[in-house]
This record gives structure tokens, C-alpha cells and sequence, in this order.
């Protein structure tokens, strides 16, 4: 038998968030070195999987399965295709940044990072499941501490209200994409005979036929339930027009939180809507694919105005993750080649991307204790490093070849070009409002006159945040320079979902 | 139709245990010697409850015992665990407790009450029914007003006597009727005399569903919960929402789907119904509370209607979901009530309020209480969500999606009240005080009990299949004697 090393990366924070717990709360540091070398730990095992992913073989792989309660067909199952693979990666990423970052946490560090390994186990879960109750069962298990974690740790002004916005809005549509799950589990049993939860089976070709009678109706069976799965899943993605929750959430959040919320949190919708969604009701989706189509078109162009005229620093950062959100379930939306390999691509650029921002809007909050663009500036002379660091990933949300954003949206638009061409036109104008926002926040907070009342008291950033920032802005050049780094991955995994489309 | 006495082999231990505390109760009169009375009660059931694993396992099919009076099978079974657990658990919460602790009776009251509510999920004949429920209610009306100095107990009791009197009148007219027109007073007889329905076998069931709706606290009626759990002993109110509820399901489970199988299309829109309402009212009026008990209350007046939800599947699927739900809710449910026990002692309040700070005055306290309101939303890696989950899975095998999705709409609301309560836990603090030098005490036996209630409740969500084995055999034992098939 070979390593279970997904098992090990799942249970990593798992385990680290109880061992956590068990300690001495008034022992900080001992807290925060424990944390840190899990997170290490984790980043390692991801990156081991992510360079010996075969991708000569293809498929599935690292797979592991074990009867959790058989007598219904659920298992423990997991495995990593080409698309998850990558945001296995970007979860180590984010959550090795975002414990640097947190390392001055001062209110019960013990509960935060206990919390915060509770939210990555969860999430990692989620992306290698191959269980269509394991992966609902790691959804939940990642949705719960974001409450308590935005709630405790969060922005005193709107922490409540934002925690309790965010946990209602993920709760009703995870759970109306259970009811979907359940009703699948039933048709695929009377189907095939075969009543099991394992996605490999369901997603088998002829599983899913069959019709749905409502009031007199008769609808396809993949038609019904699709809205409700995709939809369901894509509200954490952020799509239009459930996306308000995500801004709040984002800028409640501690700069950690927000780095895992939107650099995470909101891939997993996304990526939970596709294996869900596309991928196990292909047929519902192509049947609805000009209506996802035109709502993440609002997603993009929608999110970059609001982004445009907001004075918030976060609030900026958290609608453009709404404006590239959309620009992943476009990829998707697409059906094709160009378009799902840029989403996938998109996935972990933006992932990257926005845990960057919000880094560097936490350290810059942390000292100015304001976030408003009027009265900030002239930070760049204090915190250089802060100030490179987001002109950089204001480079790479704006598209700028050479860094992983433009990697990820060029084949999205591509993609959609194909497609519609029309709505290819309308996306791009996000585009050049994207480049007007970020460049209106560079300016006025970055350059420009330092304010009176800040001369002396910015505070250098610590050498744990020059290696959070610079980690992370090594993997955007990385993929930007380098995008066969990752395209021919994503690929291969956007190949199996095409066939599983092609056979609808 | 034998004589067994592994049949009745827990019920005749607790009987010999409850003989034995109410003979050293004179004998002990050494204030701090009485406290051992709480040790011995607990200590008791839980050998009880492990003899009963050890060789009170029934046959798989079942067998009538004494005279047909008791079913000897595995739904029995099953419930009887739950049971003896959650009295052991209780009698362990009732220690340092003002009021409770030191006294002989309430120990003996709980063991009665808990002999009569294993009759109860045995019972398999219309006098026996009877008996053991009133074995059960009797000595919990009293239960419920034991603190005489408190006023608001004896309202508690009063109100449980009262509404328990006038439901049990009702439910026992339509036992009458039941033998009227069956001639007979065994469910297995009175199944062939119910072979099908009839105007008639409807109307009896629903004067049966008033008797019975009054032990599971479905609206409407439901009014009794609230003012009872937050009058009586909290360990008490724990108990009645535990183990009392989930003895009327196994009473619910076995008659209607044995005795009046055949008439499952009535009954079962009939609970759906309730069961819609019962979650919509729950967990509405549950937002406003003020008390914890009486939120606790109306909570658990939904989570009836949620296992209710595996009743009205009435597929052996839908029992094993129901069964599987109760242990969850048995755990979660008693845990809430011990956290809510251990904090009025040392805050002497039951306001939500008091729970301001609590995680850094008790931090492992807080932990304990969020995974049992986590567990109460239905959220993993705890039971809740696995119950929950089950329930929603057999309801839509067997049709009931509108049912379903009124479940999950209002899951949805008891997340929000839940949180809430951690809100106060987590984020605020106390008025004007130090956190840190204001600790909750924590006596022994309330921290073994939240512990193996903690441990329980997580053991129970992530593992399922033991669990899940016993609850399917449980519902298969059901089935291989009922009509409906």
C-alpha cells in the first residue's frame, strides 16, 4: 500500500487544531510555533502532490477508499484530478501565509489558530473528496469556523453582522445542494442498481437519466436539479446574485480569515459546483448555460463598478474577488476547452492574488487603523515592501502578461469569445475598470503625502510578513512566466470533465 | 409467549437498585456521606446499562414475553440503552445540584421513571402501554416540582401534571376504543383486526396522536415544554426532553406501524402535518427567547418534529434514520442541559446573558457547550448532522420532498439561534467584571458526564457504522412484525 498522503494532508490541521486546543492557552508562542510547523508540514505534503501528480497517467490519483457506513453506500474516498490537484496547493499556500500573518493575534491565539486548522482541514477535504457525503460532510466542518473566527477575531464595527450574513447565506445553499445530492443518490440507485454516494460512480454515463414530475410537468431529471446543486455550491463562489455576503464577510474578517476566505473559502464553491454541478449533471448544464453565463457576466462587470466607487480599502479588494469570481463561472459556463482551463487556472491565480491584497491591506490597517482611501498616503516610504507587493498583485488582477493573472483570463475570454463573442466584448470592460480601481488605491494609498498624524508611527512590517508576501508573490511570477507549470495539469483534468459534457 | 427473564432483565435491576438507595437513605445520614447516593444511582445504571450490552442482546426477529404483554426485540433494545444512559447521565447532573443532590427520592423517581419508560418501548399490549406510560409520567410530574422552595417548579410540575393528565385521559379513551372495536388487547391481535383502513381507525389514531403528541411536546401541544423545563431541576428538564421524548417514539414507531400499518397513508399525512408545524413553530418562537431553558425547549420541540420526519418515511430505512436521529439528539441534547446545569450553579441565572465571557472564564466549557449547539444545528463532525442527514434521506426515498425542504428552511433559522447563543459565549464580556478570576466551577461527576456526553457526540458524527447497525437492526426487527412492509 502506498503512503496515504491525502489522508495525511487532510488530517494534518485536523489533528493540529485538537493538539491546539489540548494546550496551555496563556503559552502563545508555543501555540504559534505548533501551528506554524503544521502548517509547514502541510504546504510540504501539498507541494510533494502537486509535482508527483503522473500526468502521463492522468485520472484520479493518490487514491485512497475505505467503508465509512457501507450499508448506504458512503466512503471514505479520496483523489486528486488536475483541477483539484492545484487548489490543494493553493490551500497549503494560503494557510502556511496566512499563520505568518497571524502571528501577532493576541486575543486567544489558541482558539484562533485552533479554529483556522479546523476551516483547512475542512477545506482540504473538500477538494480531494471523491464522496458525494464526504465532500458535503468537509463543506460543513469548513463553513462553521469562519463564524466564530469573523465573529471573535473579526472588524468591531460589522463583525456580527457580517459572520451571521455569511454562515446563513453558505448553510442555505449547502443545504439545498444536499437536497439535490440526495435526490441523486436515489435516481442513480434506480437507475444502476447501484446505491453509493462515490462520485466516480455517479458520474457514470446514464446514471442520472430519468424524469422529474412536478405539477404535471414532466422535466428532466438533470435539468431540475441542477439549479439547485450549482447554485447551491456557487453562492460560496460569490456568484450574482448571491454574492453579498462575500464582501461583508471579507472585510469583517481578520487579515488572516479574509486571506483564506476569499483565497479559499470561495474556490471551494466554485470547484464544489463543477464536481457537483458539471460534473455529475452534464446535461443540466449545458440546459442552463446561458443563464450562468449571464450571471456571471454581471458577476464581472457588476463587481468591478461597485469595486470602482467604494473609499474602503477591503471593500475594494472584497468586490474585485466578486468581479474574478465571476470570471471563473464564466470559464465555466463556456463548456469548453479554452474557457474551463482559464477558470481552473483563475481558481489559483486569484487564489493567490487575493490572499496577497489582503495581506497587505491587514498590514497596512494594523498601523494606519484606518481603511478609508481619504485619509491615507504616502505609505510606500514606510512599508516598501507592502507597497511592491500590492502593485504586484494589482498587476496580476489586472491581466498583465508575465504574471499568473493574465495566464488564467486570457483562455477564459478566449474561451468565451468562442462561445458568445458578444459577452466576451461586455467582460472585457471589466478589465479596464479592474486596472482604474487598483491603480485609484495605489496611488492614494500608497503614494501621494503621508497624512500628519502617521509620520513615525508606521511601524516596519516583520520578516515573517516579507516571507508571507514574498512566497506568495513568487508563485504569481512563477505561473506567469512559467504557465506550463500548471496549464497542462489543469488540462487534463478540464479533458475529463469535457468527456463527461461530450457523453450528455 | 414465554417467560424471559432477559426480557425484563434491566427493568428488574433498576427496580433492585431504586429498593436499595431508598433503604440506605435512613441508614445514610451523614450530610456527606448522602452525596454518595448521586454515585451509587449513576454508577448503578451504568453497570445496568453494561450487562444489558453484555447479555440483553434479543434474537433479531423478536419474541412475545410474558403473556404477550412485552416484545423482546431490538427496537426495544435500542431504546433501552438510551434510556438507562441518559438516567445515568441525569443522576450524575443531579449531583450538586441545590436541591436534588442529597435527596434519596429523586433518585428513586428517576429510576422509576425510567423502568416505566423501558416498558414503554417494549410494551406490545394496550393495558401494558398504559401502565408504563403513567410509570413514567408519574414520578416525573414530580421530578419536575421537587424544588418546593422554588415557585416556579411547582408551576413546572403543576403544568406537566395537568397537561399530562388531560392527554393521557384522551390517549386512554382511544385505547378504549381500540379494544372496543378490536376485541383485543395485544398489537399483534389488533393488527388483524386493523387489516384495513377504515373512517373509523382514523379517528382513533388521531385521539392516540393527542396522547402521544403531548410526550414527543408536538405542536400544538407543545405548551407544557417551555414553562416545565424552565421551572423544573435543569438535569430534570434534560431527562424529559431526552429520554421522556424518545420513549414516546419508540411507542409511536411500534403501534403505528404494527397495529395500524394499514392505515399508514392517513397517519402518516396526519404527522406530517404536525411534523411541519411542529418545526416552523419550534424554531421560530426559539428566536426569541430570552432563557436558555425555554430556547432549549422550544429546540427541542423541533427536533421532534425532525425524527419525526423518519417515522412518517415509515420505510425500515426511515425507522433506522429516526432511531439513529434520537441517539444524536439523546447526547447533544443532554449535553446542552448538563452546560446549562453546570453554569446556573455557579451564575445562578438561566439568562442567555450569563453565558457573556464564557469562553474565557471556562474555555473547555465554551468548547464542550459549541459542540453541542453545533451539534443541534445539524453541523459536522457532530451527531447532529449525520441525524439529521439520515432523516433527510430516508423522507426523500420515500417521497416526502416538500416535507424536506420546510426541515431545511427551518434548520436554517435554528442556525441562527444557536450561533447566537455562541455569540455571547465567544465574543462578549462580562459586565464590568475580570473574566479570568470569575472561573465556572465544575464539580466530578458534571465533569465526567460533559465529557462522556462531548466524547459521545463526536464518536457518534464521525463514526457511524456501529451506530447505524443498531439502529437498522432495530428498525428491521420492527418491520419483520409489522403489516407494513
Amino acid at each position: 500500500m502506498q503512503f496515504p498522503i491525502l489522508s495525511v494532508i487532510v488530517f494534518t490541521p485536523l489533528v493540529a487544531s485538537l493538539i491546539i486546543f489540548l494546550m496551555n492557552g496563556e503559552r502563545k508562542n508555543e501555540i504559534r510555533v505548533t501551528a506554524l510547523a503544521a502548517a509547514v508540514f502541510a504546504l510540504l505534503l501539498s507541494v510533494w502532490v502537486y509535482f508527483s501528480y503522473d500526468q502521463s497517467v492522468a485520472g484520479y490519483q493518490f487514491l485512497e477508499k475505505y467503508d465509512w457506513l457501507p450499508v448506504l453506500g458512503i466512503s471514505y474516498h479520496v483523489g486528486v484530478d488536475g483541477i483539484s490537484t492545484p487548489l490543494v496547493l493553493l490551500t497549503g499556500l494560503v494557510m502556511f501565509t496566512g499563520v505568518l500573518i497571524s502571528w501577532n493575534i493576541d486575543d486567544r491565539p489558541r482558539e484562533f489558530f485552533a479554529f483556522l486548522f479546523l476551516l483547512a482541514g475542512g477545506v482540504f477535504g473538500v477538494f480531494v473528496a471523491l464522496d458525494l457525503f464526504m465532500l458535503f460532510f468537509f463543506y460543513e466542518i469548513a463553513v462553521f469556523p469562519m463564524y466564530l473566527l469573523i465573529a471573535i477575531w473579526g472588524w468591531k464595527q460589522t463583525r456580527e453582522y457580517a459572520a451571521m450574513k455569511l454562515t446563513l447565506y453558505l448553510f442555505l445553499g449547502s443545504v439545498f445542494a444536499l437536497v439535490g445530492a440526495l435526490a441523486m443518490y436515489w435516481q442513480v440507485g434506480q437507475n444502476t442498481g447501484v446505491f453509493t454516494f462515490d462520485m466516480l460512480q455517479m458520474e457514470k454515463a446514464g446514471a442520472m437519466a430519468g424524469m422529474v414530475e412536478i405539477f404535471g410537468l414532466a422535466i428532466p431529471f438533470q435539468v431540475f436539479w441542477f439549479l439547485p446543486v450549482f447554485l447551491g455550491f456557487a453562492i460560496l463562489g460569490g456568484i450574482f446574485p448571491f454574492h453579498n455576503w462575500s464582501p461583508d464577510g471579507h472585510v469583517a474578517a481578520p487579515t488572516a480569515v479574509s486571506m483564506f476566505h476569499a483565497g479559499v473559502l470561495m474556490k471551494l464553491g466554485a470547484f464544489a459546483a463543477l464536481r457537483v454541478g458539471i460534473m455529475l449533471l452534464p446535461e443540466g448544464a449545458v440546459y442552463w448555460k446561458y443563464l450562468i453565463l449571464g450571471l456571471a457576466l454581471v458577476n464581472v462587470v457588476y463587481g468591478a463598478f461597485i469595486a470602482m466607487i467604494q473609499t474602503d480599502f477591503k471593500y475594494i479588494i472584497g468586490f474585485s474577488s466578486v468581479s474574478h469570481m465571476g470570471l471563473v463561472m464564466l470559464g465555466f459556463a463556456t463548456l469548453n476547452r479554452e474557457g474551463m482551463v482559464g477558470a481552473g487556472l483563475q481558481m489559483f491565480s486569484h487564489g493567490v492574488m487575493t490572499a496577497l491584497f489582503f495581506a497587505a491591506v491587514g498590514m497596512v490597517y494594523d498601523r494606519a487603523h484606518t481603511r478609508q482611501l481619504p485619509e491615507l498616503g504616502g505609505m510606500v516610504k514606510a512599508l516598501p515592501w507592502v507597497a511592491i507587493s500590492f502593485i504586484i498583485g494589482g498587476l496580476v488582477s489586472m491581466g498583465m502578461p508575465g504574471l499568473s493573472g493574465f495566464v488564467a483570463e486570457f483562455p477564459i475570454f478566449m474561451g468565451v469569445w468562442k462561445d458568445q463573442w458578444l459577452v466576451a466584448v461586455i467582460a472585457s470592460i471589466s478589465i479596464v475598470i479592474t486596472a482604474g480601481y487598483v491603480l485609484i488605491a495605489v496611488r492614494r494609498v500608497f503614494f501621494g503625502d503621508m497624512p500628519a498624524q502617521f509620520e513615525g508611527h508606521i511601524t516596519p512590517i516583520s520578516v515573517l510578513d516579507k516571507i508571507a508576501l514574498g512566497t506568495l508573490c513568487l508563485v504569481m511570477f512563477a505561473l506567469g512566466m512559467f504557465p506550463s507549470l500548471m496549464a497542462p495539469l489543469v488540462e487534463l483534468g478540464v479533458m475529463n470533465v469535457l468527456r463527461l459534457l461530450g457523453g450528455a | 409467549m414465554s417467560i424471559n427473564f432477559l426480557s425484563i432483565l434491566p427493568e428488574v435491576l433498576m427496580l433492585v437498585l431504586g429498593i436499595l438507595i431508598l433503604v440506605l437513605d435512613p441508614l445514610w445520614k451523614d450530610e456527606k456521606r448522602r452525596l454518595n447516593l448521586g454515585w451509587l444511582t449513576a454508577g448503578g445504571l451504568f453497570a445496568v446499562l453494561i450487562i444489558s450490552l453484555l447479555f440483553g442482546r434479543p434474537g433479531a426477529q423478536g419474541e412475545l414475553a410474558w403473556g404477550g404483554m412485552i416484545r423482546f426485540d431490538m427496537l426495544g433494545y435500542a431504546f433501552k440503552l438510551f434510556f438507562i444512559f441518559a438516567a445515568a447521565i441525569t443522576a450524575l447532573l443531579m449531583m450538586d445540584v441545590e436541591g436534588t443532590s442529597r435527596r434519596a427520592e429523586a433518585f428513586a423517581l428517576l429510576l422509576a421513571s425510567t423502568i416505566g419508560m423501558s416498558l414503554m418501548a417494549t410494551a406490545s399490549d394496550l393495558v401494558m402501554l398504559y401502565l408504563a406510560i403513567e410509570t413514567t409520567s408519574i414520578p416525573l410530574y414530580v421530578l419536575a416540582g421537587f424544588l418546593l422552595d422554588d415557585k416556579k417548579s411547582i408551576e413546572a410540575g403543576f403544568k406537566y401534571l395537568l397537561f399530562g393528565a388531560m392527554t393521557s385521559a384522551v390517549l386512554l379513551y382511544g385505547l378504549t376504543l381500540v379494544y372496543g372495536f378490536g376485541g383485543a388487547t395485544g398489537f399483534d391481535e389488533l393488527s388483524t383486526q386493523f387489516a384495513s383502513s377504515t373512517p373509523f381507525s382514523v379517528g382513533v389514531l388521531i385521539l392516540l396522536v393527542v396522547g402521544l403528541g403531548f410526550k414527543l411536546s408536538l405542536a400544538p401541544f407543545h405548551f407544557w415544554a417551555p414553562d416545565t423545563y424552565e421551572g423544573s431541576p435543569t438535569p430534570v428538564a434534560g431527562f424529559l426532553s431526552t429520554a421522556s421524548k424518545a420513549a414516546g417514539f419508540a411507542v409511536l414507531a411500534r403501534l403505528f406501524l404494527t397495529t395500524f400499518g394499514s392505515s399508514a397513508q392517513e397517519w402518516q399525512m396526519l404527522l406530517a402535518i404536525l411534523a411541519a408545524v411542529t418545526m416552523i413553530l419550534g424554531n421560530l418562537v426559539a428566536l426569541a427567547q430570552k432563557n436558555i431553558k425555554r430556547l432549549l425547549a422550544y429546540s427541542s420541540i423541533a427536533h421532534a418534529g425532525y425524527a419525526l420526519l423518519g417515522v412518517i418515511a415509515a420505510s425500515e430505512l426511515g425507522i433506522a434514520s429516526a432511531v439513529y436521529y434520537l441517539l444524536a439528539y439523546v447526547l447533544t441534547n443532554l449535553a446542552a442541559f448538563g452546560i446549562v446545569t453546570i453554569v446556573g450553579r455557579t451564575v445562578g441565572s438561566d439568562d442567555v446573558r450569563a453565558y457573556d465571557g464564557l469562553s474565557r472564564r471556562s474555555p473547555y466549557l465554551a468548547l464542550a457547550m459549541l459542540a453541542a449547539f453545533l451539534s443541534l444545528s445539524g453541523m459536522p463532525p457532530f451527531g447532529g448532522f449525520i441525524g439529521k442527514f439520515l432523516v433527510f434521506f430516508a423522507a426523500i426515498q420515500a417521497g416526502w420532498t416538500w416535507l424536506v425542504v420546510i426541515g431545511i428552511i427551518t434548520s436554517i433559522v435554528g442556525v441562527y439561534y444557536y450561533l447566537t447563543v455562541m455569540k455571547y459565549v465567544y465574543l462578549y464580556r462580562m459586565e464590568g467584571e475580570d473574566e479570568e478570576s470569575n472561573p465556572i466551577a465544575i464539580s466530578r461527576p458534571h465533569l465526567l458526564a460533559i465529557g462522556i456526553l462531548t466524547a459521545g457526540v463526536i464518536l457518534v458524527g464521525t463514526i457511524f457504522a456501529p451506530w447505524f447497525g443498531l439502529s437498522t437492526d432495530a428498525a428491521a426487527s420492527l418491520f419483520s412484525a409489522a403489516l407494513l412492509k
